[in-house]
């Protein structure tokens, strides 16, 4: 069963918040609801479905639902570390044409600056991992996990630390319209290469930003979809798939979005050609490079002359990514952006973007997350939407 | 330069073979008789065909650099690796007791062992 058209996206919001000192983590979850359900004009009396993942406190949703009122019929907690809010829309409109709900609620929200960068989440025993005994001695952790990556790029395709910057100097094109914007400041390829370097070959400024807040998404049949009074995006089409070390062959050149994107791109019935705008999750530049060549907009390995001289600059290039900054420049709620890569596409193609960044004539658009790490196991998620 | 602490293994009762060849020095892989692929890290049942018959075998502690990265965040920068062992599984591991800028793709390493905190010497490699 394809669930192509089966169910929309009736309403967003992104928490305005960087660095939440003053609010409590259920808080922010509650603020992103009412935020979202205010924009679809519904109200939390009408969930029926409610979706999170390892940022919300508590058992697996059931606390967030007793604390945010909601009798949600249908519950989903699945875990892919920052892509996870991509699977759960896709989830969602699975719910919604198996006729399992009508109304899904999906948050995140996360406060790791203002608790001073702890991490929290799922990860209650990591000594229990089952990769622990061969991992945890030597000190990875998603920096220089995703620096191998983009070591092994450079040494197999030329991919120089140039065209990785071009990515950060494109969101930060981006950013200076965006007043919640963590770095508002244009920078140039030069700036990103004189950063110190990090994680060889990764500089500081190819690296996203760490940020307290949020954000929901509400997912809604066809039904509910045509009372409402926002502009209509339709879910056209998903694929999910979690790539990792493969028993020892190891291959740091690709990323599951290889297997994630045909799928989406099937189920859409239309092609890398066909999307107008991409919000493409933004952890490090590497992520985005590789990303793309998976997704198939270039050739496997000519991700580093795709991405240069503004390519992925909104009026300049050939194809317009993260247009509210990104991860790179705007914002990272509790260090997982699938979210708001969501929220960014449905405001393209809604027309609400900002207008220095707004997409012309955008009637299809493509969010991807990638959580975990791209150097050991990740969860890759693609969703393509588009305005009706 | 002072030596990052290495965390230790939380040993259980599938790995524990693993860590009492290492006390001996010697760095073990699972091989499945089934189907006969070299596996890491290592499971009880095979991660490529779900057999259950593996068995360990002793790697030559030989291989070469698949990847890197230096750490030079932490207080005490280290270098992070993958090596593929001449065996045909790549590793995670860590590149020591040689100058990092010495370190790259290709290179041929070999297996040392470094003291984890609180726990067995762990397989790390250095430069052949
Ligand atoms: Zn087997």
């Amino acid at each position: 069963m394809s669930i192509s058209g089966k169910a929309y996206i009736g309403g967003i919001y992104e928490h305005p918040t960087r660095n939440a000192v003053d609010k409590s983590l259920p808080q922010l979850h509650a603020e992103v609801a009412k935020g979202a359900l205010d924009d679809a004009g519904l109200s939390h009396r009408e969930v029926d479905g409610y979706f999170c993942a390892g940022d919300a406190p508590g058992l697996g949703g059931l606390s967030m639902i007793d604390y945010l009122g909601i009798q949600p019929k249908h519950i989903d907690s699945t875990e892919t570390g920052g892509s996870s809010y991509v699977i759960h829309v896709a989830h969602a409109a699975e719910a919604i044409a198996a006729g399992k709900c009508h109304v899904a609620l999906v948050t995140l929200a996360g406060r790791p600056r203002a608790e001073g960068g702890q991490m929290r989440g799922m990860a209650a025993r990591p000594d229990l991992f089952p990769e622990q005994n061969f991992e945890a001695p030597y000190g990875g952790v998603v920096l220089n996990l995703y620096a191998m990556c983009a070591m092994r790029h450079m040494h197999e395709f030329g991919t120089t630390s140039e065209q990785l910057a071009w990515i950060k100097v494109a969101a930060s094109h981006h950013a200076q319209y965006n007043p919640h914007a963590m770095l508002q400041n244009v920078v140039t390829v030069q700036e990103v290469l004189n950063s110190p370097v990090v994680a060889d070959p990764l500089h500081r400024l190819d690296c996203c930003v760490i940020s307290d807040g949020g954000g929901a998404v509400v997912v809604v049949s066809p039904e509910i979809a045509k009372e409402l009074k926002r502009p209509r995006v339709k879910i056209l089409g998903t694929g999910e798939f979690s790539k990792n070390q493969m028993g020892g062959k190891v291959d740091l050149t690709y990323t599951g979005a290889r297997i994630s994107g045909p799928i989406a791109f099937a189920e859409a019935g239309v092609k890398p050609a066909d999307i107008k705008y991409a919000s493409i999750y933004d952890s490090f530049t590497i992520t985005v490079l590789m990303t793309l060549e998976d997704l198939g907009f270039c050739e496997k390995g000519a991700g580093g002359e795709f991405v240069a001289d503004g390519n992925l600059i909104s009026g300049v290039g050939k194809l317009p990514f993260n247009t509210d900054g990104g991860g790179l420049c705007n914002n990272h709620p509790g260090n997982r952006g699938g979210m708001t890569k969501v929220i960014e596409a449905v405001r393209q193609l809604r027309g609400e973007a900002h207008p220095r960044v707004q997409v012309q004539n955008c009637d299809v658009a493509l969010a991807h997350g990638t959580g975990g790490s791209l150097g050991t196991r990740h969860g890759s998620a693609t969703l393509i939407m588009e305005r009706e | 330069m002072a030596e990052r602490k290495i965390t230790a293994p939380a040993i259980n009762p599938e790995t524990k073979p693993f860590w009492d060849a290492a006390a001996k020095g010697q760095l073990l892989i699972k091989k499945c008789l089934a189907c006969g692929e070299l596996h890491y890290y290592p499971r009880t049942i095979c991660p490529f065909c779900h057999s259950d018959r593996t068995e360990w075998q002793t790697a030559s502690g030989k291989g070469s650099i698949y990847s890197f990265s230096i750490m030079r965040r932490a207080a005490e920068p280290f270098a992070i690796a993958y090596v593929t062992l001449e065996e045909g599984p790549k590793v995670l591991t860590n590149i020591v007791d040689c100058a990092f800028e010495d370190i790259k793709i290709g290179k041929p390493v070999k297996l040392v062992w470094k003291q984890s905190e609180g726990g067995p010497a762990v397989p790390m490699f250095t430069l052949a």
